[in-house]
């Protein structure tokens, strides 16, 4: 078995698995099965001034019948006493001294607010801070949450003055409602953040009911923007840390955040340069239990790969992750399909006719049974018919080698650069 | 040999392969999605061996087909039999709480998915325990016996199982037929077991090989995973006759000798209506026979054989005779079969066992053609053996504490088919592979109190 244990930022946890600052970690009685589960820690739900919830406060989108493809919460931070929630992070800590607690917090943009939560959470034993930068609803008008991150002079700013007091590690949470999320991270990292962790949610309106015309969810009939999570996420948070773990002015480790449902997505976003993951929306789903199968499955997946350490794998993926002036324009590949799997639902080639480069012919054969084929001298090489394609197995993207030499974009206008000067000189 | 007659060979050795085609990974895959992956799910609940079920449906989903595997086994050591034998929609998929929606999802295809999966990639799922210095010898090698031996081996035992047969398995390599539980399945729950360094001594008949009384002598404790014996006598004229079988015995030659021609395009006539009897009638329609028919004493109501068993057999066109005894089976002056005798009943009050009992109806004889008779009509028991190890039993079934399987004998524990009978115990594979668990369990905890007073 390998070893699962991880340091982030000095943030030690026996699993890189934690809960998400959420629902799920609103109190110590969660928190604990939590743990007893398994969870090698928790983000406890964003501490702050007490608010004021709604009622009806979650919608979920489900596709083709699958469930819970993603999930839109207008939920506030945690409407409990600040003392409660203190006293039950001390009795749990105490209960799991080798489990990490990190304290979410959100305050008003004032310096003294910020210094005061901060002594006041540290006394109890967390192992770290999360500023969260990120809640896109509700507290934002306030000025707190993505109000704040969206602005990367205010999170250089708040993360500085939180760093004036911490002792122990402050991750700063980024907002995905941003163009650039290496933006204000680069600003947390100026402020001297320890960490990152993204992403909180995405602004969202999980439907319309068309026979009501109410928003879903409605509260009394009036609905709200919320904050979109859930599988559906998870390719725009892979990005974003993929952005900023590539990114050599941000050189802190990341906890990654968004849609990370079973072992596979949390390989997937490791190797893309999270240190810890973090999960919400799977354990709101299934319940806590499905971490067993998490650290069952990435224990597995390292022994099979022979690797005795999740920590060798983080980053990984990092350096294969670059800009598109970067990629071979001279790399080509194209579809190839075995009629032996194919089953003739012909999809690849309604796909292509439509909407692609018109290459994949249906054809009958001299036995009057009718086969597709690749025209490969059309071929793109997208990867359309194969994502259609409901068979395992039936459509290959097969390399095709040429004799071009591998040349890029940028290398392609770097040459004519070159050919226009010359010829600018040899003009002269 | 004629070619025409080496193609029947050919053509009637592909009857015998396996009936049920696997799951693709696309099948797998979408079916596991399906799973609602219920808490305290009542599937859970309803598998003797209490896998959990959910977990592992949700492994596969997640391409964690070791975690699978492993989760499947480590609570049923006869998982991959399981997932083909065990009658699933009287247990775990009839339990699923699709059936109130939609449709159970397909556990035992997804169990045998898993742990194919263990097969085709020589997985090792688990390890010897540390030698805890206690010895503990097994008697038989069936889903019983190997469960306790799997068990008490992961708890640091030393286990001997002595097997009579030349390979270990029982039920499981010899008694299912193979279309519906190919031998190699068994074979590789074996060596799941004997990787954990237990001895399969095997040709050696407890009772003649070896006494009773030097196993007991030589071991901490003893499990008594004996099974059941031979088919007993029907009691008419013309049971020696040539073309009179033993469904046992019947089965066992299709698992072990080459599939032979004896019974193309012939008549068959099997007594009996329970689970051996559907095997052994189905067996004889995979081995050509023209006409095959179950003939029983009472009706569809009382016959012990599973729905999906009957539907089997029916749609490979055995024929179903209710309410038909023999007492007579005819036979040529060569001594063949040539036809059976019988009598039509009828159900009268309900007996001891609490089912209605077949009386005949009065000038009712008549006789059908047939070539071979086949006895289904249950199992007799090892009472010799039994008696050797000097523990309680009931006409052969031998008498336990039902919480702890412990005999009379505090040493011997006893689980399987020979302690099913007479109100007790279940037949099924997976309740012997759960009654082996739960003896290896009862002889760790008695043996555990033994080392704790003596310390």
């Amino acid at each position: 078995m390998a070893d699962l244990s991880t340091n982030i930022a000095g943030i030690k946890s026996p699993n890189p698995f934690w809960l998400a600052s959420a629902p799920p970690t609103n109190s110590g009685y969660q928190v604990q099965r939590a743990f007893e589960a398994g969870w090698g820690g928790a983000v406890w739900k964003t501490l702050g001034d007490p608010i004021l919830n709604v009622s009806s406060r979650f919608a979920a989108v489900s596709f083709n019948g699958q469930k819970v493809a993603g999930f839109n919460n207008i939920e506030l931070i945690t409407d409990r006493p600040l003392e409660v929630n203190l006293k039950e992070i001390y009795e749990t800590k105490k209960k799991y001294p080798n489990h990490a607690i990190i304290a979410s917090l959100m305050v008003e943009p004032k310096q003294e607010k910020w210094h005061e939560i901060v002594k006041k959470v540290e006394e109890v034993g967390v192992d770290g801070l999360e500023l969260n930068f990120g809640c896109p609803h509700g507290m934002a008008e306030r000025g707190m949450g993505a109000a704040s991150g969206q602005v990367p002079a205010l999170v250089e700013q708040q993360t500085y003055w939180v760093k004036e007091v911490a002792k122990t590690p402050v991750i700063v949470k980024l907002t995905p409602n941003i163009t650039d999320i290496t933006a204000t991270a680069e600003a947390a990292v100026n402020g001297g953040a320890d960490a990152i962790s993204m992403i909180n949610t995405i602004n969202s309106l999980a439907g319309v009911d068309i026979e009501t015309w109410n928003t879903i969810p409605h509260v009394g009939g009036k609905g709200a923007h919320g904050g979109y999570c859930g599988p559906a996420v998870k390719p725009i948070a892979l990005n974003m840390v993929g952005e900023c773990a590539r990114n050599s002015r941000i050189d802190v480790p990341i906890s990654g955040i968004g849609g990370i449902s079973n072992w596979q997505d949390a390989v997937e976003f490791m190797l893309m340069g999270s240190t810890s993951v973090q999960v919400c929306t799977a354990a709101m789903h299934h319940g806590f239990r499905i971490v067993e199968d998490m650290i069952d499955g990435l224990n597995h997946y390292l022994d099979r790969k022979g690797i005795a350490s999740v920590n060798e794998i983080i980053g990984k993926s990092v350096p294969k992750y670059s800009d598109w002036g970067d990629l071979d324009l001279n790399y080509q590949i194209v579809a190839h399909i075995n009629n032996d799997v194919c089953i003739n639902c012909n999809k690849c080639h309604i796909a292509c006719e439509d909407t692609s480069h018109q290459c994949i012919e249906m054809l009958t054969g001299t036995d009057g049974k009718p086969y597709l084929q690749v025209r490969e001298e059309d071929c793109v090489g997208c990867n359309l018919c194969s994502i259609v394609c409901p068979v395992d197995g039936a459509i290959d993207m097969i390399e095709k080698p040429n004799e071009l030499q591998p040349m890029t974009w940028n290398e392609r206008q770097e040459a004519i650069a070159n050919i226009s000067y010359v010829a600018n000189s040899t003009a002269k | 040999m004629k070619s025409d007659r080496k193609e029947t060979l050919a053509a009637l050795k592909r009857n015998f392969e396996e009936v049920e085609p696997p799951f693709s990974k696309h099948d797998a895959l979408d079916e596991a999605n399906r799973c609602l992956y219920c808490y305290d799910a009542p599937c859970i609940q309803a598998c003797p061996t209490g896998i959990d079920i959910p977990s592992f449906i949700k492994k596969i989903a997640t391409d964690n087909l070791f975690g699978s595997a492993k989760t499947i086994m480590s609570a049923n050591p006869v998982g991959a039999s399981c997932a083909r034998v065990c009658p699933t929609e009287e247990l775990c998929e009839g339990a699923c709480v699709l059936n109130h929606s939609t449709k159970p999802i397909l556990i035992g295809n997804l169990q045998r998915y898993a742990t194919d999966w263990a097969i085709n990639n020589e997985a090792t799922l688990f390890h010897a325990g540390k030698p805890n210095g206690k010895k503990v010898a097994i008697i038989g090698s069936g889903p019983a016996g190997l469960s306790a031996a799997r068990e008490l081996a992961r708890m640091g035992y030393k286990v001997t199982i002595y097997e009579a047969e030349s390979e270990a398995g029982g039920l499981n390599t010899y008694g299912i037929v193979s279309f519906r539980l190919p031998q190699k399945i068994s074979f590789w729950e074996v060596e799941q077991v004997k990787k954990l360094n237990v001895e399969i001594v095997t040709n050696t008949r407890v009772g003649v090989d070896i006494s009773a009384k030097e196993i007991l002598e030589q071991n901490d404790a003893v499990v008594l995973a004996i099974g059941m014996s031979s088919v007993p006598a029907l009691g008419i004229v013309g049971e020696d006759l040539d073309g009179v079988h033993d469904a046992i015995e019947f089965v066992k030659e299709t698992k072990i000798a080459p599939i032979h021609d004896n019974l193309y395009k012939k008549r068959v006539a099997v007594i009996g209506a329970g689970n051996t009897a559907i095997d052994a009638a189905t067996c004889s329609v995979r081995l050509g026979a023209d006409n095959v028919k179950i003939l029983y004493r009472r009706t569809l109501a009382e016959m012990t054989a599973y729905d999906f068993e009957y539907e089997f057999a029916k749609q490979d066109g055995v024929e179903f005779r209710w309410l038909t005894a023999p007492v007579e089976i005819l036979g040529d002056e060569e001594g063949k079969v040539t036809g059976i005798k019988c009598v039509k009943m009828t159900l009268s009050e309900p007996g001891e066992d609490g089912r209605r009992r077949p009386v005949p109806l009065n000038d009712s004889e008549f006789t059908i053609e047939v070539d071979a008779v086949i006895k289904a009509i249950g199992q007799s028991r090892y009472i010799d053996l039994i008696e050797q190890f000097d523990i309680s039993h009931d006409g052969g079934v031998v008498t336990i504490d039902s919480e702890s399987y412990q005999t009379s004998n505090s040493k011997v524990f006893a689980c399987g088919d020979c302690i099913f009978g007479k109100g007790q115990g279940e037949a099924m594979v997976v309740s012997a592979a759960q009654q082996g668990k739960a003896s290896a369990i009862s002889i760790h905890r008695s043996l555990l109190k033994e080392t704790i007073e003596t310390a």
